[in-house]
């Protein structure tokens, strides 16, 4: 089949923020009547890329060419005009509104500056009928679940410009499915084939392999800002997507994985059953040995990250049962798990760990603090004494308790969320992604502070992006795939990465 | 008839249950206050029959007595219905009553030349605010804050004193009646009665009006849209500014003086009017008709306690108060529902 | 070189600018009234210009520091007015009741009454902003509304006069030469620097202001914080509306503590404590009130009409909340201050070199003010 030309091209995207290069030399293109799968982990871009495509972000260097015209976007409002529409995972709509009213706000139809209600609430169900949706467009927004506000939001999306004559040539939908259910995923699909058959050009990201499979056409792998390759899907199999995706090939892995493990492993420590959270994570049962370190592998958004916080109190499961020791405990509130030695150091350092203005010494001491209470303050003996001792043990730069923790670099940050963990003494300390964005130094010196932890007897659940740093760790392996723990297994010599990827792509473990 | 006034057919085949979806309906806090006016209405005609509240005329003069407030809530339901407050109100009002009253009385101006030039200081002020809202991203509450304190400081830099106001002109629009057969409004009222019509047909029928709701209902939504967010913002406080200051004319003319400290506060009751007609006080969902009833609400609290007697005038703010607790959490329990 | 560093390390100090605009606006009275700074002894009393502009901005003070934490936790409190009318009106009209008003046990009592629905009033508004989520503006303003009308019903629409001369000692009474609210503000600032930097509350109050999700995550028990500010506020505003009644010797439902709560909003942000919470400054809002006070008392030493006080007020918030938006400094200053708070945020850690002077969001908080 002779390919026709596509409807969108970009070459050469270059996109930089101050001390990091998102994007570098990065070529994307989308042909007309295809749904069109970005992946890729945490860092690699994608979520740039959207944002230079869609006017978010200003472009560094590279060219857009939409329908053969150069175009360069200044705002969201100006891509929209040109016709690339973007529904993103939070639904952007006003949820006060009515559903016809959301389709058309900022466009109404009106007569001498009076708004036609009835024409308008008339085009909005036309346009919904057309595209097979069964949706009242009188009632207002919020009384809808998620999954239709999200069909909502395409709806608007793919009509805005239509008046013009031209309509949306280009659709990205970013992570629409991570908060639907399989019905709703369905409908969802059922509409992209409805716009895909009318020649929208469909750029889809989603976390969900199988949807992948299931639905798109094509696929660009990103990986550290660059592009790794753009594929057929029917031409790639699960594994070495996932192999594009982390970046290694599999023999490279393999040099890298030697086992240092101490087999000091104690009694249970922590015991999940069927525990579970309806669209976080699918019930689970985990076990957790005293001095074990328990690896997590997945994908982002497999629900790594979903199954710790529920381990944490974080999110409150809706089922399962949790006991510590030999006692359940409620998990109702992070509260209930600190109080029975768990710590958790969340992989967004800055919206949920830290607190920006507060100094090094006071983000270190925050936990324990808040553990005696405001009534016992650490006397300031001990605590300078405990705060310097972490700021050099972990090597924390600048070696200033006074210094603001917003200030510091990235690593230097997770340093100190580790410290505020480590002098409350937990038993079971959960890491999600915590050499993420930080230098290599720093990223061994981690990983060398996990293993010297355990062998100290203490418990970890250790979550990273990269399997080779999950294998170096781990006593037990976890394998997590759309949003299930799919597989436990014992790390040892027939343990490679290329059996976990196999077991990611498979989702079940022979 | 509008989007807002039919009955939202429930959307099939994801139907709750009855009790959740009237707690949903964004028009409960609405009918609740108008029941609560008809409620109290008909308690005050048994109570205090013989003493004429059953006139038609008391009931005209809720509008009479409460025309200036009702402007002024119009004002803040804009505002408020956009997420943001307006503090400076009632300093607005006092400005505007020393304003008219010094050009009036000590200039001599005639008073249909202040009144354009009361309205565009009012106006004026309130896009001042609103553009330093916008553009400095600053806090709407600090902002009109220091608008409260410009507004009257200005009063008081025009007069520490009250002025009366003689002007016949004054006083003859001030005494015109319009008579409606079983008893009389006001020019005031009247007035009010259009301000009212005006601001629901913009609300309701305008794109301008449907950005404020968009706004109020999440901001950073209607910029995505691509809403012109930031005009709509400051056009609200401007919408807020020329209503507070034609409020001030209308109690000027209802109380035909200018007085530094006239009006004192009255943000609080065109606040609480607002939120008693069931505006969502984090904005994006309410009526101004509601606003209407939030009003004659307040009113009747007044005439019931000048028919009672011995009651005392401070009960109405405590009245007030306890109206405010129970809309505020009637609304809360209506956005916890939400979000469940 | 150590000087302009320590210049710099100076004028980066978060008292800075407040102490400055104080310390300018009382040299501005100088040339009005030469001896603005003497402090002469009548009858055993001290008088002077610097001891009435504490004098006055006493009961400012007071709500201000307990509006300082509802502020540091990220809320706000509005009813502090309204608690200042009802606790002077309960107090004053219990007092009256007395056969003998001079009586300590029951000047006692009467305050401990006042005290205890300050408190009251406090817990309700804990009580719906963290127990029931409810924001903090419009939890506030139902006592703002409805507590006036309490403190009338208390009074009975009256002015209630009291005569008594333990309680006059508050607000008016003198010890040890100096007044007697003197020493009740630097109890009070004493106690609440000491309950929150020499316990953990202080740490707590800001993580929970400066980032509520992680310290939930942090194990924080935010609730019981919040309620505890709220009260701790309206104790303040208790003790200040004891103050104001004794002062006057006299209870007001009306006008008692009127707008008392926008001065101490005023005092806070002076003070450099930010309205969006985080890091507060018991300090800062100590000078912040007497900024104001000292405006008062300037407006009318150099012999502008008092009535423009307010006007000048208004000025004030507005150029400080100009000078706190970084919107305003982006636009205003532009790329030259954009540089030098890069630099200065280099000089504190050279982990961070001056990236930050391109993105405005990005831009180190400066302690302007």
């Amino acid at each position: 089949m002779a390919e026709p030309l596509p409807v969108l091209e970009m070459t050469g995207i270059v996109k930089e923020f101050p001390g990091v290069r998102a994007l570098s030399g990065v070529d994307f293109r989308l042909f007309p009547g295809e749904i069109h799968a970005l992946m890729g982990e945490n860092g690699a871009g994608k979520s740039t890329l959207i944002k230079v495509l869609t006017g978010v972000y200003s472009l560094d260097g590279g060219t857009i060419t939409l329908d053969g015209k150069s175009v360069r976007f200044g705002s969201p409002l100006q891509a929209q005009q040109a016709g690339i529409s973007t529904v993103y995972q939070e639904v952007n709509l006003c949820p006060n509104l009515s559903v016809a009213e959301n389709i058309f706000i900022g466009r109404e139809p009106t007569r001498f500056g009076r708004i036609q209600w009835k024409r308008l609430r008339k085009e909005a169900a036309e346009l919904v009928d057309r595209l097979g949706l069964d949706i009242d467009v009188t009632a207002p927004l919020s009384s809808y679940p998620l999954a239709v506000q999200q069909l909502v939001a395409i709806v608007r999306s793919v009509s805005t410009g239509a008046g013009e004559g031209q309509g949306t040539k280009v659709l990205v939908l970013d992570e629409p499915t991570s908060s639907l259910d399989r019905d709703e995923v369905l409908e969802l699909f059922r509409l992209m084939r409805r716009l895909k058959d009318e020649g929208v050009a469909i750029l889809f990201v989603s976390h969900f392999l199988d949807q992948i499979y299931e639905i798109c056409d094509r696929m660009t792998v990103l990986r550290n800002g660059t592009l790794v390759g753009e594929h057929m899907v029917s031409e790639l199999d699960q594994v070495g997507l996932i192999q594009l995706m982390i970046g290694k090939a599999l023999d490279q892995l393999e040099e890298l994985h030697e086992h240092q493990l101490h087999a000091d492993v104690g009694e249970t420590l922590l015991k999940a059953d069927g525990l579970g959270r309806t669209g976080g994570i699918a019930p689970f049962d985990l076990e957790i040995k005293k001095g074990e370190v328990v690896g997590l592998a997945g994908l982002l958004g497999s629900g790594r990250t979903e199954l710790a916080r529920l381990l944490f109190g974080a999110d409150q499961p809706d089922s399962g049962k949790v006991s510590i020791g030999g006692k359940q405990v409620s998990m109702s509130a992070p509260n209930d798990a600190i109080g029975a030695g768990v710590a958790f150091c969340s992989e967004n350092r800055k919206t949920e760990g830290l607190v920006p203005d507060l100094t090094v010494r006071e983000n270190i001491i925050l936990a324990l603090q808040a553990a005696r209470g405001w009534t016992r303050p650490i006397p300031s003996a001990q605590r300078d004494e405990l705060v310097g001792k972490y700021i050099k043990a972990l090597d924390i730069r600048p070696a200033n308790p006074e210094a603001r923790v917003g200030q510091l670099s990235g690593g230097n940050q997770q340093k100190v969320l580790l410290a505020r963990w480590l002098i409350t003494q937990p038993k079971l300390l959960i890491l999600d992604e915590p050499t993420r964005g930080i230098d290599i130094g720093a990223k061994a010196e981690i990983q060398k502070l996990v293993v010297s932890l355990s062998e100290d007897g203490m418990s970890v659940l250790y979550i990273a992006a990269e399997l080779e740093e999950v294998l170096r760790l781990s006593h037990t392996i976890g394998v997590l795939r759309d949003r299930k723990l799919v597989a436990r297994l014992t790390n040892g010599p027939e343990i490679t990465s290329s059996k976990i990827l196999e077991t990611i792509a498979s989702g079940e473990h022979q | 008839m509008s989007a807002t006034t039919q009955t939202p057919t429930a959307p099939d085949s994801r139907t709750t249950s009855k009790a959740a979806q009237l707690l949903g309906d964004r028009r409960l806090p609405v009918l609740v206050t108008a029941t609560l006016f008809l409620a109290m209405y008909i308690a005050g005609l048994s109570r205090y029959q013989n003493y004429g509240f059953g006139e038609p005329q008391v009931f005209l003069n809720l509008f009479i007595d409460n025309g200036y407030l009702l402007v002024a809530a119009v004002g803040a339901t804009f505002v408020i219905m956009s997420g943001g407050i307006d503090l400076s109100v009632g300093s607005v009002i006092g400005f505007t009553t020393m304003f008219t009253a010094w050009l009036v009385e000590r200039q001599g101006l005639p008073i249909l030349v202040v009144i354009p030039m009361a309205l565009a200081v009012g106006a004026l002020g309130g896009f001042l605010m609103g553009y330093v809202i916008h553009n400095f991203e600053i806090q709407p509450f600090i902002v009109t804050l220091a608008g409260l304190f410009l507004f009257r400081g200005l009063c008081l830099v025009i007069s520490k004193e009250s002025i009366a106001i003689g002007d016949a002109s004054v006083s003859s629009m001030a005494q015109a009646q319009a008579s409606l057969g079983v008893g009389f409004l006001s020019v005031g009222a009247i007035v009010a009665l259009v301000v009212l019509a005006v601001a629901f047909y913009v609300l309701h029928y305008t794109p301008f009006g449907r950005r404020v709701y968009a706004i109020g209902g999440n901001e950073q939504s209607a910029l995505l849209m691509g809403l012109p967010q930031g005009g709509t913002k400051i056009a609200v406080y401007t919408v807020s500014g020329f209503c507070s200051a034609l409020a001030g004319l209308l109690f000027t003319l209802y109380i035909q003086s200018g007085d530094p400290l006239h009006a004192t506060g009255m943000e609080l009751d065109a606040i609480a009017a607002v939120v008693i007609g069931g505006t969502l006080l984090t904005g994006g969902s309410g009526y101004v008709l509601g606003t209407l009833f939030g009003v004659l609400v307040l009113g009747l609290i007044k005439s019931i306690i000048q028919f009672e007697g011995t009651l005392s005038s401070w009960w109405t703010k405590i009245a007030t108060g306890v109206l405010l607790c129970a809309f505020i959490l009637i609304q809360r329990a209506m956005t916890a529902r939400k979000k469940a | 070189m150590t000087t302009t560093s320590r210049w710099r390390a100076l004028t980066h100090h978060h008292l800075f600018w407040p102490v400055a605009v104080l310390v300018v606006l009382l040299l501005v009275n100088v040339p009005f009234t030469p001896d603005f700074f003497s402090i002469r002894m009548t009858d055993g009393h001290l008088y002077g210009s610097l001891v009435s502009i504490v004098l006055f901005g006493s009961p400012l003070i007071l709500v201000a520091v307990g509006m300082t934490l509802v502020i540091a936790t990220g809320g706000i409190d509005l009813s502090v007015g309204a608690v200042v009318a009802i606790t002077g009106a309960l107090t004053c009209s219990y007092i009256s009741d007395q056969a003998d008003q001079n009586a300590l046990s029951a000047v006692f009592l009467a305050m401990g009454v006042g005290l205890v629905a300050a408190v009251v009033c406090g817990l309700w508004n804990g009580f719906l902003v963290a127990r029931m989520g409810i924001q903090p503006i419009i939890a506030t303003l139902i006592i703002m509304v409805a507590g006036r009308g309490v403190a009338q019903l208390i009074t009975d629409g009256k002015i209630i006069t009291i005569n008594s001369e333990p309680y006059k000692l508050i607000g008016g009474g003198y010890w040890l030469t100096l007044p007697f609210s003197i020493f009740v503000v630097a109890a009070v600032v004493a106690v609440t620097v000491a309950l929150t930097r020499r316990t953990a509350l202080g740490l707590l109050v800001e993580s929970v202001g400066g980032n509520a999700e992680a310290s939930r995550l942090v194990g924080i028990r935010s609730l019981r914080i919040k309620i505890m500010v709220y009260v701790f506020c309206a104790l303040c505003a208790g003790i200040a509306g004891l103050m104001i009644s004794s002062n006057t010797s006299a209870a007001d439902g009306n006008n008692a503590g009127l707008w008392i709560e926008l001065d101490a909003i005023l005092a806070v942000v002076i003070g450099g404590t930010s309205l969006l919470g985080g890091r507060f400054s018991i300090g800062g809002t100590v000078i912040g009130a007497l900024v104001i006070q000292t405006l008062t008392t300037t407006i009318y030493t150099i012999g502008v009409p008092t009535q423009t006080n307010l006007v000048f007020k208004a000025a004030v918030v507005i150029i400080v909340c100009l000078l706190q938006s970084p919107k305003f400094r982006a636009k205003v200053f532009g790329a030259k201050f954009g540089s030098k708070s890069g630099a200065t945020g280099g000089g504190t850690s050279p982990a961070t070199p001056a990236k930050t002077a391109t993105t405005p969001e990005a831009a180190p908080k400066m302690e302007v003010s």
